[in-house]
Order: structure tokens, then sequence, then C-alpha cells
């Protein structure tokens, strides 16, 4: 029995344990800024493919008359789904680095609930938005994204870095900011999605990984 | 002034037990290899201290199947809630006392 460890001890042990069992911590700054990287290239590739604020070539579509094949045709969904598959792919690799550097599972009950409550919001969204899609309000796309994405944040900083409700909030801001502007939408967008995970990832590297 | 150590609980006295009951308290249930994995210990060693809090009543055992293989979850009791509660003021008494 180790009688002379302090009582402060104790309750610090007592405190990692608690964190480290039900919040994931291993979440990396390095993944935000590599994220935003992706997302500010995916900007930089849709571009060309945006007139005013609806897909090139799809501008007079409205109320449903676009099918689902319609909109994954469209060079802009494959653009869209190759940021999204990248900026995924980035931000898992450095926290998966990250997790193994600390020795904690990836795959635990604390990361699969951040995990789901992240995705539960996420998911309704996408799902929205898609429809919204399809029925030609293209305007609100963007900021959709924005806003669906800052209630999936604000939902999973719970379960891992609290830092995270901020980037979340800052992302509905400028969502529904974006609502009023919809000839930004993609300026608006590569602002949330790039440079403000940018920012975010760069200070959450230099608050928590800078000394390992 | 009442003596704090009264509040400290004997069993919690291993760094296992108080892992166990610390993880517990945060997690609805948590399974074995959960359990090794967030304190990090050896199967025999886990084993032994669960036992011990489980002959306390500090935490309950819950067995179901998964198809074939057993899922073996464990979970804090009301007993050793208020258990590990009175421990923390313990601890907190000793601190105060320090400063």
């Amino acid at each position: 029995m180790e009688k002379d460890i302090s009582a402060i001890d104790t309750l610090k042990d007592i405190k990692q344990i608690m964190e480290r069992s039900s919040r994931f911590i291993s979440l990396s700054g390095l993944s935000g800024v590599a994220a935003g990287i992706c997302a500010l290239a995916g900007a930089w590739f849709a571009h060309p493919f945006i007139s005013g604020n609806a897909p090139a070539g799809k501008e007079d579509y409205t109320y449903s008359t676009l099918t689902i094949g319609d909109i994954m045709e469209h060079p802009l969904f494959t653009i869209a789904l190759l940021t999204l598959c990248s900026a995924i792919a980035v931000a898992f690799l450095f926290t998966w680095l990250k997790a193994h550097q600390n020795k904690a599972p990836i795959w635990s009950a604390a990361s699969k609930r951040l995990i789901l409550n992240f995705c539960i919001p996420l998911v309704a969204g996408g799902i929205f938005l898609l429809r919204m899609a399809q029925m030609g309000y293209f305007e609100l796309i963007a900021p959709g994204c924005l806003l669906f994405y800052g209630v999936s944040l604000v939902n999973a900083a719970k379960y891992t870095l609290g830092e995270v409700r901020y980037l979340g909030y800052a992302q509905i801001a400028l969502g529904l900011t974006g609502c009023w502007f919809p000839e930004a939408g993609l300026f608006f967008w590569a602002l949330g999605f790039g440079i403000l995970h940018i920012i975010y990832g760069a200070a959450m590297w230099w608050k928590y990984d800078k000394k390992s | 002034m009442k003596n704090p150590i009264e509040n400290l609980n004997k069993v919690f006295d291993s760094r296992i037990r108080l892992g166990i009951m610390s993880s517990l308290m945060v997690n609805e249930d948590l399974n074995f290899n959960q359990l090794k994995e967030i304190i990090g210990v050896t199967d025999g060693n886990l084993a032994s201290h669960l036992k011990t809090l489980e002959e306390n009543e500090y935490i309950k055992v819950q067995k179901e199947f998964i198809g074939r293989k057993t899922n073996t979850t464990y979970a804090v009791t009301k007993t050793g809630e208020k258990a590990f509660k009175q421990h923390l003021d313990g601890l907190e008494q000793m601190i105060k006392r320090m400063t």
C-alpha cells in the first residue's frame, strides 16, 4: 500500500482517470490545421464550378427538378467528397499519432461516444442539405454546412477537449451570418472550414501538443 | 475536530481500486477490457481488485452474452458511490489541514 502518497497526488490520479475514461482527449491540434488546409484546397478547386451561389450549369433549377443522380454527377459533388475524405483522413492521422504517443486507445468507449454524438447532428444536417440542394436552395447550402457542423461540435465538446465548443460557436455564428450573404457562400465556407480550423488547430497545438 | 483519516476508506488504499472506482463513477458501466485499458494492469491483478470491490458491494457485476461470448460489465452501486464520495471528502479535509 502506498500510504505515503499525498492526498493531492491521489486526487490528481482520480481526476486523470476520470478524464481519460470519459473524454477522448487525444484530439490533435494538427488535425485541425490539416483539415483546414484540405478545406481551403477544396474551396480553391470548387471555385470555377460555382456561378453566383449555384453549381455551374444548374443555376435555373428550382423545386425538385434535380435528381440525386444530377447532384452526384456534378463536378462539385466529386470535389466536395474528395475534400471531405482527405480532411477526415489527415485529421484522423494526426489524432491517431497523438493517441499512439500517449499510449491511449483510439477505439475506446470515449472515442465511440465522441463520434456518435458528433455524427448525430452532422448526418441529420447532411441529409437535410442534400434535400435542399435537390430542391434548388443552393444559397443556403454553404451556411447550412457551417451551421450543422457548428452544432455537431458543440454537441461533441462534452466528450472531448472542452475547447471544441468555441470552434462550434464560431462556426454557428459564421453560418448564421452567411445566411444573409448568399452571394458569398463559398467565401464563408472557406473562412469557417479553412481559416477557423487552422486558427483553432494552431491554438490547440500550442496549448496541448507543443511540449511533446 | 474530527480526524479526517476516519473518512478515508481502507478499501481505496490501493491505486488500482481507486482507479476502478474513478472510472466507474463517470461511466454508466465498463467491461473488463475497457477497465484494463484505462488503468493499465494485468488481467489477474485487475480481477483480484474487482473481487475485493465486489465483496464490499461497491460495484455490481453483470454477465451477459454477446453471441456465444460472455461480456462482463461492472458498475458502481449506491453504496460504492457513497463510499467514494466520502473518501474524496476525507482527501479534501487532509489537504485543508496541510495548508
